[in-house]
């Protein structure tokens, strides 16, 4: 496999839940090695993109490349972090052996580690700074330090393509730029593709290399200063959309109301929730 | 009091049961899938009666019809919240049904206690050995999925990403924990389930969080509490379900006091 091959390409995909299209014939591709945020509205298929790049759901039309071949089911090179992490915040038992599940949980047998799989489960803790969370019952973590370990079972495998899902998800914004900077690290550190969904841009400005916007079942891909303008964005939500820039933040207006952060508030409480009521419809 | 042949084969019995409970409990808790054991013992009850009424063995019934009933519930979706709704209806459906088998054998009134409450001090010789198969067997079975089990329970969308059919685990998971509750029925009956499959794992896994401490605790656990409840009865000639569900409920709130009283 070439070094060079894009971490992810789409050509020309779409992909549909319950008979309705997510996405309609989107093209686009992440590099090798490229830190990409990934942003839309509620229901506009983030997590769906996610699970096709998993080969969890299968394309309607078009094809869809993971690092230079066909995506399957299953695949190692992939690491993933979801969006519902309902399970996790009760749990008593303990960080490590949270993320320890992870080392080849696909096989058969007894949950038995070995040295192999102590070592990276060492490791994978060491590169998200959660040693001291290993001994402590998940259920008395707080939700920054879940994210951490969830990150390190993340990095179980070695993944060599990395996708997040709404890691910032009921972070205060102190934790959310500690987690985006964290993922920016791992990601030069490793030498991987990172492919990060988020609420909104504020966060991840200055870490990304690039932006994937999702909206109305289309894709644009590019730089903020490309994909963050009026037209594009417009185009993706298909209202009038008027994007605003002050003191090294940016806005995006429709109406005078800040749509990132309207059509996300809700979202705490109900994440991964797919009712839709939460869609947002315009006017 | 182990000069007694019905003493030797309750602490048999027990201890069999016990180790099985324990071990399979500690998944069932660990999924917060307890309401579904609760639901299988209750159609155990259905099989026990059924098998009476056409005259084959009631645990036989019980075995068999619980392991159908799991693997149907495992089938039945993973929807947390129209599970609950589904088992409910199941259960009160094969309770009812138990009742009416019942009904037609009004001179069985003793009988249907055991069912309900269980009576370990009954237990026969051949009983135990069967229990010790079926006991090896749920456990083989266990140990054998234990580890694409804890991913999946643990991290279901990432076991699912990796590999890991969370329908496959779900229906072999419950078609054990039906077998365990089959077994369990026959020490505690099958309305006291949860002192075997639930009270001990969840005491172990309040004192310990690491998964193989809390494994062996819940065996320990899960073993004291049976052969001192029986212990018990022999001595005071309560019934050993009564001893056993309140060694259960007592380890479990003397071990997380902050618990008990902040919510209760
Ligand atoms: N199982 C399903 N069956 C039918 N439609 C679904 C299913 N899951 C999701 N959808 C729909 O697919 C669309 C995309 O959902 P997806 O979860 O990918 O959005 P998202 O961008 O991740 O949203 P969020 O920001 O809320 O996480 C939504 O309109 C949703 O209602
Ligand atoms: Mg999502």
């Amino acid at each position: 496999m070439s070094e060079a091959a894009d971490a992810i390409a789409f050509e020309n995909v779409t992909l549909a839940l319950g008979g309705r299209a997510v996405l309609a014939g989107v093209s686009f591709a992440i590099r090798a090695r490229e830190f990409v945020g990934m942003l839309g509205p509620n229901g506009a298929g983030k997590t769906t993109l996610m699970r096709a790049v998993l080969g969890l759901l299968r394309p309607q039309n078009g094809v869809i490349r993971v690092l230079g071949r066909p995506s399957t089911h299953g695949n190692p090179a992939i690491g993933y972090m979801p969006q519902i992490r309902s399970r996790v915040a009760g749990l008593r038992l303990s960080g490590w052996d949270f993320v320890a599940a992870t080392w080849r949980g696909h096989r058969l047998g007894l949950p038995h580690l070995g040295r192999d799989g102590r070592r990276e489960v060492a490791w994978a803790l060491e590169m998200v700074g959660a040693q001291d969370l290993a001994h402590r019952p998940l259920a008395e973590t707080s939700g920054g330090e879940q994210q951490r370990l969830l990150l390190a079972q993340a990095l179980i495998g070695r993944p060599r393509l990395l996708l997040l899902d709404e890691p910032l998800i009921s972070l205060d914004p102190h934790r959310q730029r500690e987690v985006v900077a964290l993922a920016r690290s791992l990601q030069t550190e490793l030498g991987i593709a990172v492919l990060f969904s988020a609420h909104e841009i504020n966060p991840l400005l200055g870490a990304i290399d690039r932006v994937l916007y999702l909206g109305q079942g289309q894709a644009a891909l590019g730089t903020v200063d490309e994909v963050i303008t009026g037209p594009v964005l417009s185009r993706l939500y298909g209202a009038p959309i008027e994007v605003v820039r002050l003191g090294g933040r940016i806005f995006v207006m429709s109406d005078g109301h800040d749509m990132e952060r309207d059509m996300h508030r809700h979202d705490t409480a109900h994440a991964g929730c797919h009712d839709p009521s939460h869609e947002i419809h315009h006017a | 009091m182990l000069d007694y042949d019905f003493m030797r084969h309750a602490f048999a019995a027990a201890g069999i049961v016990a180790v099985v409970g324990g071990l399979v409990g500690y998944f069932l808790v660990l999924r917060a899938q307890t309401f579904a054991g609760h639901a299988l013992a209750h159609v155990g009850f259905t099989g026990a009666t059924g098998a009476v009424l056409v005259g084959i063995s009631p645990l036989a019934g019980l075995v068999l019809l619980t392991v159908a009933a799991g693997i149907g519930m495992g089938f039945l979706g993973e929807r947390l919240a129209e599970r609950d709704v589904a088992i409910g209806i199941v259960l009160a459906f094969s309770l009812g049904l138990g009742l009416l088998f019942l009904h037609f054998f009004t001179a069985y009134a003793a009988q249907a206690t055991a069912l309900l409450f269980g009576n370990v001090l009954a237990v026969s010789g051949w009983t135990v050995w069967t229990l010790l198969g079926l006991g090896i067997v749920t456990i083989a079975g266990l140990a054998v999925i234990s580890r694409p089990l804890l991913f999946a329970s643990l991290q279901p969308e990432l076991a699912e990403a990796k590999g890991v059919s969370l329908r496959l685990y779900g229906v072999l998971f419950l078609a054990l924990v039906a077998l365990a509750t089959a077994e369990c029925a026959e020490i505690v009956g099958v309305l006291l389930v949860f002192a075997l499959m639930v009270g001990p794992p969840a005491t172990a896994q309040g004192l310990t969080s690491k998964l193989g401490s809390g494994l062996l605790l819940s065996v320990l656990i899960a073993l004291a509490e049976a052969w001192l409840g029986i212990t018990l009865a022999y001595y005071t000639d309560w019934p050993s379900s009564f001893w056993i569900t309140t060694l259960s409920a007592a380890a479990y709130l003397a071990t997380r006091p902050k618990i008990s009283f902040a919510r209760a």
